[in-house]
């Protein structure tokens, strides 16, 4: 039954609903798919009898009445989210045999939905990537290929297994976060569905934090319809999490109304960056083309510090990493080196953990964040910070949504842009100004590249308004009928 | 801004991080780069503009000052490389 494998979530909720198939039966393809897609690397822990435990729970509440939102869904875990009594590793050799005596806000609150764990995905260490090519565990193989050209190729990062995972159709949906762009940019490179929603909607309590302003969980799913099914399990607020802002979650496939007429859909101008591939500016010329066709209107704005948020990001992120990381001391978790005194063994301990480009952005926030360095950079990274918010705040005055394209490229072979770590940071030079605005963004899967690769557009929301992001992405998605598959 | 070996063996100490010496001249190389793309930042004006210390605007919620977790020390010492009796145990730090 391999085409249990290609449904949606929502089709599959239907299917299970009806008793066309069991939580068992689903969970066993996707078993077998997870089995057979191991040469992607998509997965640094396979945990499938939990799974089927977990199925075997879902039908019991099937046959009671009591299913929940995502009942009996297999679905992926970024191995970021920590997991009770699984290993988590953030992709990093530092948090060596790490087994969390407790869960993630997230993930209980997807289990509590119904959902089943097919395992934790690989990623780039410590979600700092681009590529996912900076894990400790190897990266992953994109599931897509350029037209006539075997090169493997990167599924983006750093959610790069989550999105690989879900491309490939071995889980119907996966977590992510997104701190940069690493829900949003992996989403495109792969052709599937990514959200990142508003900073503070979903609880960051139990996931491993990167930058803790910025970080954001969100869902990474097949369908804009699968997305907004998944963010309602996700989100929710959470005493554990000072950052959780208590609203109420709405049901968010009640938006997916198809109707954008009279919606303002803002362009900004200062996205047509120097340098964009032509197929990127036809792509969102369509974008434009398509909203226009389905009622809205669209306005050209300016968000004028746009060029200084990829620099403002490697400031803010940087120094909040600094600061996160400095809790791998190899005393209380993870690995440990020995050394003759307490900071020798701290020294080797670190050194032996991290992974080059770690070091590199620990390095930095260290340096941004140290006397004599702490207003020239973290603080004027803070007040640049606080005009781009507000070039999206005046904008939003004028429109309801922000249409733009999701990258500046599609998926690069391999081992592309790794000695230059400035060429890899322009990856997300379209979704970094979200993260540091804190608003929601979705990537929708809007067409391929010459070369046969999928790219995404972009929809950035008001605070709090992924209804709207959701529905103006819906109806993206259904003009651009992406129904292109990956060969792998 | 540009970084000399001795600055980024500095930040690698502050950092605790042990960077072998042959390491810190093409540290210093890549790092520098990055440091000299972010000046661009210096063509902003901020004078007036406030630093941005929180994304979403909200009071911090507060609770009762009463115990919520405990009794799990097992459970937080299962993860540690090194136990001794019940806690952490690391090189000595007192002669």
């Amino acid at each position: 039954m391999s085409e249990l494998t290609d449904l949606t979530m929502a089709d599959a909720l239907a299917g299970l609903a009806k008793g066309a198939f069991s939580a068992r039966e689903l969970t066993e393809a996707h078993i077998r798919a997870v089995e057979a897609a191991r040469p992607l690397n998509a997965f640094i822990t396979e945990t499938p009898e939990r799974a089927l435990e977990m199925a075997a729970a879902s039908d019991e509440r099937w046959r009671k009445g009591e299913a929940g939102a995502m009942e009996g869904l297999p679905i992926a875990i970024k191995d970021l989210f920590c997991t009770e009594g699984v290993l988590t590793t953030a992709g990093s050799h530092i948090l060596d045999g790490f087994k969390p005596p407790y869960e993630s806000t997230v993930t209980a609150n997807l289990w509590r939905a119904g959902a089943v764990m097919l395992g934790k995905t690989n990623m780039d260490e410590f979600a700092m990537g681009s590529s996912n090519m900076t894990s400790y565990y190897g990266g992953v193989e994109n599931p897509w290929r350029r037209k006539g050209d075997n090169r493997p190729l990167v599924p983006g990062g750093s959610s790069g297994g989550s999105a690989a995972a879900v491309a490939a159709r071995i889980a119907l949906g996966a977590t992510g976060t997104d701190t940069g762009g690493s829900i949003r940019q992996p989403a495109a490179f792969c052709g599937i569905v990514g959200l990142k929603p508003t900073y503070g909607r979903c609880s960051r309590w139990g996931i491993v934090a990167f930058a803790s302003s910025l970080d954001q969980a969100g869902p990474m799913t097949r369908t804009v319809r699968d997305a907004a099914i998944m963010l309602g399990a996700m989100a929710g607020h959470d005493p554990k999490d000072s950052t959780s802002v208590n609203r109420p979650v709405p049901d968010y496939t009640a938006a997916l109304t198809g109707d954008v007429r009279g919606l303002r859909i803002g362009i900004p101008k200062e996205y047509r960056v120097d340098g964009m591939p032509a197929e990127i500016e036809a792509l969102w010329a369509r974008g434009i083309d398509w909203l226009k066709a389905a009622g809205a209107e669209t306005v050209e704005i300016s968000l004028p510090h746009t060029k200084y948020a990829l620099p403002t990001y490697y400031i803010i992120a940087p120094a909040e990493a600094s600061s996160n990381l400095a809790r791998y001391d190899g005393v209380r978790y993870g690995l440990r080196v020995p050394g003759e005194s307490l900071d020798e063994m701290y020294e080797e301990t670190r050194a032996a953990g991290f992974g080059a480009e770690v070091k590199r952005r620990v390095l930095i926030g260290t340096y941004v964040l140290s006397a004599g360095y702490y207003d020239a950079y973290y603080l004027k990274a803070q007040r640049i910070r606080s005009l781009i918010l507000r070039d999206f705040t005046d904008a939003f005055e004028r429109v309801d949504a922000i249409l733009t394209p999701s990258t500046p490229s599609a998926a690069f072979p391999t081992g592309e842009k790794m000695d230059d770590p400035v060429a890899m940071y322009l990856n997300d030079v379209f979704t970094v100004p979200v993260n540091l605005a804190g608003l929601p963004g979705i990537s929708v899967p809007a067409g391929l590249s010459e070369e046969g690769l999928p790219l995404g557009l972009q929809v950035i929301g008001r605070a709090f308004d992924e209804e709207t992001v959701l529905k103006v992405g819906e109806v993206l998605e259904t003009a651009a009928a992406f129904t292109a598959r990956p060969e792998r | 801004m540009s970084l000399d070996k001795s600055a980024v063996a500095h930040i690698a100490a502050l950092a605790r991080i042990k960077v072998p010496e042959s390491d810190l001249e093409p540290l210093a190389r890549e790092l520098s780069n990055i440091l000299g793309w972010i000046e661009q930042l210096n063509e902003v004006d901020t004078t007036g503009v406030e630093p941005m210390t929180s994304v979403v605007r909200m009071e911090l919620a507060r609770r009762p000052d009463v115990v919520t977790d405990g009794n799990c020390r097992d459970k937080i010492l299962a993860n540690a490389p090194e136990v001794a009796q019940g806690f952490f145990a690391v090189p000595k730090v007192v002669e």
